[in-house]
């Protein structure tokens, strides 16, 4: 297992590199050079150089991904070009948004969608286990924008039970105020995240109420529940996990549009601004951020699955 | 619906001025907002949603117009202020005298001014701070126009000497955007210290910046006990915001849709003020066939503008038949010149040579209102054989292709600032619209010996512009504040991003 471990940890590493190099050619490959961004249709060709020197867009290419490389090392994520703050605060800021929405929306998503699946896996044959896969089929095909803004049509301008966006000025010190503006956006993301979820435990359910082992194990006695609980359950959940961590990464990737809607001061506003406006240090850092955190998503869902699979254990040695 | 940083927003570059500028209300429905003046909570804390965030806090350091919005006036003052009519009026100036030449101007700062910091106000801030935005690193939109200052000098604490290299009758207007700042002040990309009847409570990126009443304010203190500016990067959030009481007002109304939420409801006031943004088909005048005034006269005849700002904007919005919008002191109704006639249009085009049409590349920044109107002009044109291929780019790619590069025949663009009839003085600008006479109008004009003479020369070069049809000028926005019913005192014009906090009145 440990070698397996600093195998994964290895693998983990050099992908984080790939996706560093090929982040900084990506931008570098966009046309326009930050310098004009920056400065606005008034500058004249000296504030363009001296602006250029200034975040270095004059350097050699080759020097740029130098610095790039050695900064990264040192978890130096730099400067933005435009707020001139560390672009490390800043995402440890927009983190403290984007974190708590991407998981409670995940685990609220597993709380809804592992009961109903199995539920709507164990009466597949009742018409209200077929109206649970009709939903989760129609779950998956609503963008989760336009669920979000249904969500703001009725909760917040109808019902006027919860704020429509907004994060407040003094974040967690407002508990009150911070959940609420919260509460919509994890609902959204949750749901439609609980509609894909729900198709997979429902389809690994079925597969496992189908197998040889299940049925030996009512042949020798044992009730349903109980030979489910104990049998069927954790072989179904060895595929689940490993679509969890896509699942999770998919979870950053609604929470960038999710922000959009919900006016959130998160990592996937920060990235959309910095697109804007040419913010490569601003747009380097958050992709790398959330490359790690897809990367270790990937990497806890691996080692879960091996440890809820002896089998997985054995064909490692 | 993601709200692009408008290219245009950063066109402020020289202004010229005078001081009355009057509000020509022709076309304007002012509707000042209702309520008594005593019928007030004073320490109502005041909600505006706004779409500009700014950047960082520096307005000579790439801020963007947010910083404008957020602390001209209320944060940082200047020794003058352009007030919210138009006027040009003295702020930290208490009086000051201009030599016979033009070329010197003495300011005397009034007494009691202080920063938020504690240290009082003297003349070498004054100095420092027109010397930060005029610096070789300084990225503020103004530096041009200041770039006139020969020397300042500061005899004493309390007076600031400016000596221009050529006489400047637009040099209080020009100062009117210099913030003065401690020269002790360290880091003023993410914190403050100005003399403004507020200072900076706390801003947290991507989300709000608060401001509270400063209790050694040397003027009237604030009618309300602080103001927070929450901002949004999608529109339909921000009207969610106000409908559900989460912000008091609106800084300004972008998207037509949006208006008949508010329109009519009791519980919201909708006020339309002056605005200086105009939409305009800018042709490259340095081209054929557009090089020929001709062919721009017969397109600008061609285009029904009343339908297209109908089609827009509904009842809001202005036309303006050229470029000077009500709130310049040059302002004329220039709609006759060359108005909407087809019939006239395909004569003169047949006069220029063009009897069968031609047709042209109009490079259409992507976002909202221009690819609309891009094709209201393709489907008008078409009626007079002139054929228009749209091309949407990004509003990047307007700033290296057309303003840089000049690589375009025809563009459409928003122009948003107050003054700015300057750039067609300038033969080297994007459109290269180049008439001597203009030129020397306008040239002329900075050193005009009175107001009247600026602004009668000024009225002449904007009517030049106009028969030559150098542009079409398709209409003015409208600018449109909407609040809660219990708010009132705002600003209503927002001339150059301005939102003057200190007046607003809340009931609670």
């Amino acid at each position: 297992m440990l070698k397996y471990l600093i195998r994964r940890l290895v693998i983990l590493l050099l992908s984080l590199f790939v996706a560093s190099v090929v982040l900084f050619i990506l931008l570098r490959l966009l046309p326009g050079d930050p310098a004009n961004a920056l400065l606005g249709v008034g500058a004249t060709p000296e504030q363009i150089a001296a602006a250029q020197a200034q975040i270095g867009s004059d350097q050699p290419l080759g020097m740029q991904f130098l610095t790039y490389l050695g900064d990264l090392i040192h978890f130096d994520l730099g400067t933005s070009f435009v707020s001139r703050s560390s672009v490390l605060d800043e995402i440890t800021r927009r983190l403290s948004v984007t974190l708590p929405l991407a998981l409670s929306a995940f685990f609220l998503a597993l709380l809804i969608a592992v009961p109903l699946g199995v539920f709507a896996a164990v009466k597949a044959n009742r018409w209200y286990g077929l109206v649970l896969s009709i939903i989760s089929q129609i779950g998956i095909a609503v963008p989760v924008f336009w669920l979000g803004i249904l969500m703001v049509y009725a909760f917040a301008l109808n019902l006027r039970w919860l704020p429509s966006g907004g994060f407040p000025l003094r974040g967690y010190a407002d508990p009150g105020r911070a959940i609420e503006s919260m509460v919509l956006p994890v609902l959204t993301i949750a749901l439609i995240m609980s509609a894909s979820l729900m198709r997979y435990v429902r389809a690994t359910t079925l597969k496992v109420l189908g197998s040889d082992f299940l049925r030996t194990a009512r042949a020798l006695g044992e009730s349903f529940p109980e030979a489910f609980i104990r049998h069927g359950l954790r072989n179904a959940a060895v595929p689940v996990v490993s679509v969890l961590g896509i699942e999770l990464s998919t979870t950053f990737l609604g929470a960038v549009v999710v922000e959009q809607v919900f006016s959130l001061p998160g990592m996937g506003s920060m990235l959309l601004l910095g697109i804007q406006q040419r913010d490569y240090p601003n747009i380097q850092g958050v992709l790398i951020v959330s490359t790690l955190l897809v990367l270790l998503t990937g990497f806890l869902a691996d080692i879960l699955q091996r440890l809820l699979d002896p089998r997985l254990r054995q064909e490692a040695r | 619906m993601f709200s692009l940083p408008k290219l245009s927003s950063a066109l402020h570059l020289s202004g010229r001025a005078a001081f009355a500028a009057l509000l020509t209300a022709s076309a304007l429905t002012l509707t000042p907002a209702a309520g008594l003046a005593q019928d007030y909570t004073p320490d109502a804390v005041v909600n505006i949603g706004s779409l500009y965030e700014p950047q960082n806090l520096d307005n000579t350091g790439g801020a963007g117009q947010g910083i404008n919005e957020a602390f001209n006036g209320n944060v940082y003052e200047g020794l003058f202020v352009l007030t919210d009519g138009g006027d040009v009026k003295p702020k930290l100036v208490e009086s000051y005298e201009i030599s016979d030449d033009g070329l010197s101007y003495s300011f005397t700062l009034k007494d009691g001014v202080t920063f938020h910091s504690g240290d009082p106000l003297t003349a070498t801030d004054v100095k420092n701070s027109i010397e930060r935005v005029t610096a070789e690193t300084s990225s503020s939109s103004r530096k041009k126009s200041l770039s006139n200052i020969a020397s300042i000098e500061t005899p004493d604490d309390k007076t600031v000497v400016i000596t221009l290299e050529k006489p400047s009758i637009s040099l209080p207007y020009n100062l009117s955007y210099v913030w003065i700042v401690n020269d002790a002040a360290t880091d003023i990309s993410n914190s403050e210290d100005g003399t403004g009847p507020y200072q900076l409570q706390e801003w947290r990126r991507g989300s709000a910046l608060a401001l509270v009443p400063f209790d050694g304010y040397w003027g009237d203190k604030p009618t309300n006990g602080g103001v927070m500016f929450q901002y949004f990067t999608d529109a339909t959030a921000q009207n969610n915001a106000l409908l559900t009481g989460a912000v008091d007002i609106i800084t300004s109304i972008q998207s037509p849709d949006a208006l008949s939420l508010f329109v009519d409801n009791p519980d919201f006031t909708v006020s339309e003020g002056a605005s200086t943004t105009k939409e305009l088909l800018a042709y490259n005048d340095r081209i054929e066939p557009f090089n020929d005034a001709k062919v721009r006269s017969a397109l600008s005849r061609a285009v029904n503008k009343e339908k297209l700002l109908q089609a827009i904007w509904g009842d809001y919005g202005t036309l303006i038949g050229s470029f000077v919008p009500p709130t310049d002191p040059w302002y004329v109704d220039l709609n006759d010149v060359n108005a909407y006639d087809p019939e006239s249009a395909k004569a003169l085009l047949a006069e220029a040579g063009y009897a069968d049409g031609f047709s042209f590349t109009l490079d259409t920044p992507d976002y909202d209102p221009h690819p609309v109107v891009a094709q209201f002009l393709q489907n008008e044109l078409a009626k007079i054989n002139v054929d228009v291929k749209i091309n949407i780019i990004t509003a990047n790619e307007w700033y290296t292709k057309i303003y840089k590069s000049h690589d375009f025949e025809a563009t459409l663009q928003e122009h948003v600032n107050h003054r700015d009839i300057v750039f067609y003085g300038n033969p080297d600008f994007y459109w290269g619209y180049n008439n001597p006479e203009v030129t020397k109008l306008i040239s002329g004009s900075e050193s005009a010996k009175s107001i009247d003479e600026q602004t009668k020369m000024l009225t002449e070069a904007n009517r030049i512009i106009a028969e030559d049809a150098a542009s079409m000028w398709l209409y003015l926005y409208p600018q449109i504040v909407v609040s809660t019913s219990n708010v009132s005192g705002y600003p209503l014009n927002g001339l150059n991003s301005q939102f003057f906090a200190a007046d607003i009145k809340k009931v609670d």
